[in-house]
């Protein structure tokens, strides 16, 4: 059975594959669908969904387009999730192969390392690194790297631990292969799967970090983000609920399609373990 | 494109809002228009945000102390909405011929809430106090000669020269009386007394519990006859501004004062049944907002650079939408509500196409130009993304710098900003809050306070001194004239708003506002309703 059979198979997947698509689309074609900046006031503030004709989400406390709003704030959202995963890849998967393929001293010293950043938690790290690099997108996408790799070092040390006894590895070894070759041509590719699974699942913890960070006012000042908008309509949830709910919503529907994502890759990179179920 | 706020009218909304108020306009004078009698008796309970550090007025000058203390604590004189003298502990006054002299007759059976009876004495203690705790009264009382008691309830003080805006320092915020008998020869920052403040207010400490409630009773020995009307006022801690607002609304809290919900809140909390709203009160300190151009560097040192800021901003936007249309649109340097403001100063439009203009000409190349936002809540995050918006469309490349109260202090005061917000009080003299903003030798690296902007024009500078001492008021007025236009010519900053300082209260609470500092002048003429 191919891969996207299997992926297929789970109607979840599918169902967060469109919802995804829907978002991506929309953070593609934010700079055409609404060319002016979202920051721009158009109209009255406070407009409900629908109450005047081209402001289909209605307007915020300034009057500024909440459609507009959602699109380019798809982008930064989307943007920061998959650049702070990739980031935290490049540091987790390198650290955890090293530990996983060498063992002993040198196991030691990277899980030591790891763990001493999974004792913190994630989010107060996040603020604190924010708070001292000032809030920009570079720093937080930092920010959030920094604070999201050790599950995947952890992750890629487990697998190199149980996949460099296998006897392909060995043959690999015996044909004179360097540490080098062995780990990015025999282990690593074998050791993926399990990766990428997780990597969806920490786009969502990142768009859900991010969100977070802008709705306590640590966003990128000059970046209409979804997070933001929450906490921008915080103050005036009694007058004009929509103005949070609609990026609420947004985000929800973002997150949850992350994870069916990543159930159907699951199912789809681990056959095996999808039979069982 | 044109703003369609300005002409859709939420600003006119929020008027007839008002005037469906009944007490929005009344309670600003003695008189209520709708013919209710005083009386005696009954509680307020009023917001207090943040929690004060002290009581201590005479020692501590942050708006809730000054807000509470205000009932505690009284001066010489009021100050009525229009900028007036007012009888206080001085029943009346007269000012020399000259300008050089001014006795004060004070009221003769005054005491101090512990029993001592209060004399000239304590008046001469009193700015011999002040003058070494406050730099603001120390410069005040420096053109003070010498000042005689020619009996115990009169105080004469000499000047050296004219200074006509003598006659406005003696606000409770600016020189409160002070108990000789328990001050005199002692640590002031150190006395016990400052733990249980003893003034001669119509209110007396009664208790504080930390973090919660601070409580006030009536004086029952206060020297003008029936007052205060209050038995109690509550002071209530409460840290979180929607909190506040749901205090106001059960019927927990009386009274908001301005800045204890934010500005998005008013028009709601305004709405409810039995809510009024006003905007008097703020006359004498006169809070006026503005962007501090760094006259230094960059494009900034360029006037026509300046000149294009103001013609980019929508103050009216801003004055509709963030200060629901209850500030006003300054034309100069000078508050309207002061006598010295110059009314044939016009105000620069909104007109990016001239602001665009203007930066043709000089050559603008697109340098990125910093804004420093006012990290006071949303109202101000809200304001500093408008600001940047209109600055992008009028072809202003922007990036805004996400800062802390402690960052903002420090990059304004180390001059480390292109464009910052901030707001300052004008008081009610320019010789004591607008001179400072504009006055060469007032460019010290270290205060976010003084001229920070760097703006240097010795005639500015002439001008400013000579009309502090100037006595004929015309002459003077030529004077402050001239400053205005040179000001408004070279914009060394751009002023943004008189900020509006709008107060909620329950419509049942009467005579809250008096005075042109509002709430801080104290609950003396204030009287509730008994409704049950």
């Amino acid at each position: 059975m191919s891969f996207w059979h299997r992926f297929a198979r789970n109607r979840g997947a599918l169902l967060g594959v469109f919802i995804l698509t829907f978002f991506i689309l929309l953070a593609l074609l934010a700079p055409f669908l609404y060319p002016d900046s979202p920051w721009r006031m158009v109209q009255r503030p406070f407009l409900a969904p629908g109450e005047v004709e081209g402001f289909p989400l209605g307007t915020d406390a300034m009057g500024r387009d909440v459609a507009a709003g959602l699109a380019h704030g798809a982008w930064v959202s989307l943007l920061v999730g998959l650049i702070s995963t990739l980031a935290a890849m490049l540091i987790g998967v390198p650290l955890g192969a090293l530990a996983g393929y060498f063992g002993g001293r040198v196991d030691d010293v990277l899980m030591r390392f790891t763990e001493f950043f999974q004792t913190i938690p994630n989010f107060a790290l996040a603020i604190v690194l924010v708070a001292i690099l000032q809030p920009s997108i570079t720093t937080i996408i930092l920010a959030i790297a920094i604070v999201s790799w050790p599950p995947v070092a952890r992750l890629v040390r487990g697998e190199f631990l149980s996949l460099k006894q296998r006897e392909y590895v060995e043959a690999a070894r015996l044909v004179g292969q360097g540490h080098v070759a062995i780990i990015v041509r025999q282990i690593l590719p074998n050791a993926l799967s399990p990766v990428i699974v997780l990597a969806s699942l920490m786009i969502a913890t990142a768009i859900l970090l991010e969100s977070a960070l802008s709705f306590m006012g640590l966003g990128d000042p000059d970046l209409m983000s979804w997070g933001y908008m929450i906490g921008a309509a915080r103050t005036v949830m009694r007058q004009a609920w929509w103005l949070s709910v609609i990026p609420g919503v947004a985000i929800l529907l973002t997150v949850l399609a992350l994870n069916l994502v990543g159930d159907g890759l699951d199912d789809a990179l681990n056959p095996q373990l999808a039979r069982q179920r | 494109m044109k703003n369609p706020i300005a002409s859709l009218g939420l600003g006119g909304l929020l008027l007839t809002l008002l005037s469906l108020s009944p007490g929005a306009s009344g309670s600003s004078a003695s008189s209520d228009g709708d013919g209710a009698q005083p009386h005696s008796g009954g509680e307020v309970n009023i917001a207090i945000q943040p929690e004060p550090p002290s009581l201590m007025l005479p020692l501590v000058q942050n708006n809730p102390v000054q807000l509470i203390g205000g009932n505690i604590f009284e001066s010489l004189l009021r100050y009525s909405t229009d900028l007036e003298p007012m009888p206080q502990l001085a029943k009346s006054w007269e000012i020399g011929d000259d300008g050089l002299t001014y006795t004060f007759h004070l009221y003769d059976n005054v005491v101090w809430h512990d029993g001592e009876p209060f004399s000239a004495e304590d008046v001469v203690f009193s700015v011999g106090f002040m003058t070494e705790v406050e730099p603001q009264a120390r410069e005040t009382m420096s053109h003070v000669e010498r000042i005689e008691t020619p009996d115990a309830n009169t105080v004469v003080f000499h000047l050296k020269q004219p200074y006509p805006a003598f006659i406005m320092a003696f606000e409770v915020g600016s020189m409160p009386m002070v108990p000789k008998h328990i001050y005199e020869g002692t640590d002031y920052h150190n006395n016990p007394a400052n733990a249980h403040p003893i003034g001669t207010g119509p209110f007396e400490f009664e208790r504080w519990d930390r973090g919660s409630v601070i409580v006030l009773s009536k004086n029952e020995d206060y020297y003008q006859e029936g007052l205060p009307y209050l038995d109690t006022l509550y002071w209530h801690v409460i840290p979180d501004a929607a909190s506040r607002a749901a205090a106001y609304e059960n019927g927990t809290l009386d009274v908001l004062p301005a800045g204890s919900v934010e500005n998005f809140d008013l028009e709601r909390l305004a709405d409810l049944p039995g809510s009024c709203i006003t905007n008097q009160g703020s006359e004498m300190f006169n809070p006026f907002a503005m962007l501090w151009l760094n006259n230094r560097e960059g494009p900034m040192s360029d006037v026509r650079f300046r000149k294009a800021v103001m013609y980019a901003l929508d103050r009216q936007f801003a004055n509709d939408v963030l200060w629901n249309g209850l500030g006003r649109i300054p034309a100069g340097p000078f508050s309207s509500k002061l006598p010295e403001h110059d009314d044939s100063i016009e105000a620069y439009p909104h007109d990016p196409e001239q602001a665009r203009a203007l930066l043709d000409e000089m050559g603008y190349n697109g340098e990125q130009i910093r804004l420093l936002p006012l990290p006071y809540g949303e109202t101000w995050a809200r304001w500093s993304e408008a600001v940047r918006q209109n600055l992008e469309d009028a072809g202003i490349n922007v990036t805004t710098e996400a800062t802390d109260v402690a960052g903002w202090n420090q990059a304004i005061s180390q001059w480390d900003y292109d464009i910052a917000f901030t707001y300052l009080y004008q008081y009610s003299d320019p010789s004591i809050g607008i001179s400072r903003t504009y006055n060469s030798d007032n460019i010290a690296r270290g205060s976010p306070w003084n001229n920070v902007e760097g703006y240097r024009n010795e005639r500015v500078d002439e001008l400013f001194a000579a009309a502090a001492v100037e006595a004929d008021p015309e002459a003077r007025q030529q004077l402050y004239s001239e400053v205005q236009q040179i000001l408004h010519e070279e914009v060394p900053l751009a002023w943004l708003l008189e900020m509006p300082q709008p107060v909620i209260h329950g419509c049942d609470v009467h005579n809250l506002i008096t005075t042109g500092i509002g709430i801080s002048d104290g609950f003396k003429n204030a009287w509730i309703e008994s409704g049950d």
